[in-house]
């Protein structure tokens, strides 16, 4: 041999290196693709949303008069107190904290700085310091929609007057009040214990987050027992036959069979058949479990065989019988497997909108859901909702809701993946 | 001076499918003798030894027809319990598979699901006898609750034998048992089993014709799904009747 013979390189050895060096090439601008837009997705949803997480507050001084007295409130009990009319104590109290205006419609544009419900806002403030009130407050109260668009920048001053929602006399009391250093930012916890709502400020994840909650259960509760012991059954019991066969093919076309098509059976059979409660996560959850269970099996499938036979041949080999050992040792190492996949189907169930809305669960509901059988949505249909609202406040609410809905999802996927390292066996 | 017949083979024939494994095979095996089976790959013999404890049900187009008697009873018989035939007839593998658990479970198993021990200190008893029977116990007395995994090759396949006796079987069947392991862990296998047969008949199948002449008191020699010629191992490897079997043992094929 050639002692230079290993160093020159022919055409042909060119060529292929060549090749493998454009392979690499693509495959680096596929994953940088990829990258890029994910980046893009997560920024523009998490800039437009994070602003939804916290909220504008204006303090306002409160003065007790004769007629209601903070003496009054002592004896009383939270239901009775959130039964008194302070309607009119309140809104003549906010008209006092400016005293320069008297025209009635300005004063009315006043009030329209506030949230809608700033009376109960102030009866809570009561409630809670009932025993020592005196005879003036100070108080924090939301702002209106508008005004926290306006406060968090989210909505720009220069639109012409006629076009804005907020009039050039609101803005300059709002300027006043910044000036007087009476608006702050704080954490929108209500966003998340609240239902939705027609008045932007006061809508909230809660009843969403408690209906996905629900449904979330419904889905576990009963895809995840049948997909296990179906798959056992399919993998280890059956007979091959035509008849399991058919029902083979059946479960894998089940798994890609486009999710509105489940949403028209629950439609058809769960709510028009059986009439169980239009709206409700009990049947959002039956008709999500039908579209996971496939997902669930050919998972749970898939780990059980990838148990080795060895494993079942020694069991057998010491007696022990078909169900012992399938349960005693193919199962728990199929477990972890089965288990991702359950976690990788819910995930998907969780992201899922269309079934939901054919079954009714994009209905305006305004109470949070206590049970499975109340009227609820669920985070994305929430999403949806609010992305059809025209109030500008609305828009950070959406994203807010993806972003939430995108946490729990890769919260999921993590713990899918966690499991899957710590549990499962090398052989 | 001959042992007394311990199983019986009569007129075997087994069927996967369209194609027959084994034709018309007739053997006595006897008590308390380690006998071996040697052949070609793919000759049947394999098929011979999972046909002793039923491990063939398993596979739906497995047919067997003919007779194997046990002491006399016929395993094939309608009301034949195959978890009791596996608890009388133990296997050991090709290659080791422990179970997935500690060392100790490995080898409690089989005892707990026979009901073999009445409380905790008797399941121990056994786990103690049968570790101590495959010769294992000094290695792992101290680490009884690590993974049966996690032992190298011949000590698996050592935990596995304790395992097919924790039941206390009378006959061990063995599929190439030291296929896998290296010589040091295969001599070790091999005296193991000169102690066993004192108490367990065994069955070996073997790739290794110096195993068969170093371990077995009779070996039969199978080709194409025949047994071709079954005898004492001396006779075998010397002066075979069979021309088949001389070309074999002199590595003329195979």
């Amino acid at each position: 041999m050639n002692s230079n013979s290993l160093k020159i390189s022919n055409e042909n050895l060119k060529r292929r290196l060549n090749a493998e060096r454009r392979f690499k090439f693509y495959g680096v601008i596929a994953i940088s693709l990829a990258l890029i837009f994910v980046l893009i997705l997560f920024t523009n949803i998490i800039s437009k949303g994070y602003s939804a997480f916290y909220r504008t507050l204006i303090e306002i001084k409160i003065e007790f008069n004769d007629k209601v007295q903070p003496e009054m409130f002592k004896q009383m009990s939270d239901t009775e107190i959130n039964k008194l009319d302070l309607y009119s104590f309140s809104k003549k109290n906010i008209y006092s904290n400016f005293p320069d205006i008297e025209k009635k419609s300005d004063k009315k544009k006043i009030i329209k700085l506030f949230s809608i419900e700033f009376e109960e806002e102030i009866k809570i403030y009561i409630n809670k310091n009932k025993n020592n009130l005196g005879n003036t407050i100070n108080l924090y109260i939301s702002a209106s929609d508008d005004i926290d668009q306006i406060h968090k920048g989210n909505y720009s001053r220069d639109i012409p007057e006629e076009r804005r929602r907020v009039s050039n006399f609101q803005l300059s009391i709002y300027d006043e009040l910044v000036g007087q250093n009476k608006v702050k930012f704080e954490f929108n916890l209500p966003f998340f214990s609240r239902g939705d709502s027609r008045e932007a400020e006061l809508a909230g994840l809660g009843g969403s987050l408690i209906g996905s909650f629900f449904t979330m259960i419904i889905v576990l509760l009963l895809s995840f027992p049948f997909g296990l012991f179906g798959a056992i059954y399919l993998e280890e019991f059956s007979k091959r036959n035509r008849f399991t066969d058919f029902i083979e093919i059946n479960i894998n076309n089940l798994a890609a069979v486009p999710s509105i098509v489940f949403g028209l059976l629950g439609l058809g059979i769960l709510l028009n058949t059986f009439e169980l409660p239009r709206s409700t996560a009990l049947v959002g959850g039956i008709t999500l479990s039908l579209m996971t269970l496939p997902t669930i099996i050919i998972a749970t499938r898939a780990s059980l065989r990838s148990v080795p036979p060895s494993i079942r041949e020694g069991a057998l080999a010491v007696g022990a019988s078909k169900v012992q050992t399938v349960m005693h040792h193919v199962v728990p190492l199929a477990l972890p497997g089965s288990i991702t996949g359950t976690i990788i189907g819910i995930a998907r169930a969780l992201g899922e909108t269309a079934p939901l809305l054919l079954i009714g669960m994009v209905a305006f509901i305004v109470d949070v859901p206590s049970s499975p059988l109340d009227p609820s949505t669920s985070l994305p249909v929430q999403a949806y909702l609010w992305n059809d609202s025209a109030e500008r406040a609305y828009e950070e609410k959406t994203s807010a809701a993806i972003i939430i809905l995108l946490s729990f999802l890769i919260l999921f996927n993590l713990i899918a993946v966690f499991i899957r390292r710590k549990f499962e066996t090398k052989w | 001076m001959e042992n007394k017949v311990k199983v019986c083979v009569e007129n075997l024939n087994v069927h996967y499918g369209e194609k027959q494994a084994l034709f018309d095979v007739c053997m006595d095996i006897n008590q308390n003798e380690i006998t071996a089976l040697i052949g070609p790959s793919g000759c049947g013999k394999s098929t011979f030894l999972r046909c002793l404890n039923r491990m063939n049900d398993v596979i739906d187009i497995c047919k067997v027809e003919g007779s194997i008697k046990i002491d006399g009873q016929n395993i094939y018989d309608k009301d034949i319990q195959v978890e009791k035939l596996r608890e009388r007839v133990g296997m050991v593998f090709q290659k080791p598979n422990p179970f997935p658990k500690s060392i100790f479970e490995n080898v409690a198993y089989g005892p707990r699901i026979h009901g073999l021990a009445k409380d905790k200190t008797e399941l121990e008893e056994i786990v103690h006898t049968s570790l101590k029977k495959a010769a294992i116990f000094d290695e792992v007395k101290d680490r009884l609750d690590e993974t049966g995994t996690s032992l190298s090759g011949g000590q698996q396949q050592r935990l596995c034998i304790a395992r097919a006796i924790s039941v206390n079987p009378d006959v061990i069947l063995m599929d190439e048992p030291c296929s896998a392991l290296d010589p040091i862990a295969t001599a070790k296998i091999e005296a193991l089993m000169e102690d066993l047969k004192k108490e367990y008949t065994i069955i070996i199948v073997t790739h290794s014709m110096q195993q068969a002449a170093r371990v077995s008191k009779k070996t039969g020699f199978f080709h194409l799904g025949n047994l071709i010629e079954v005898n004492d191992t001396e006779t075998i490897f010397s002066t075979p009747a069979n021309d088949k079997t001389l070309d074999y043992v002199t590595g003329r094929f195979g």
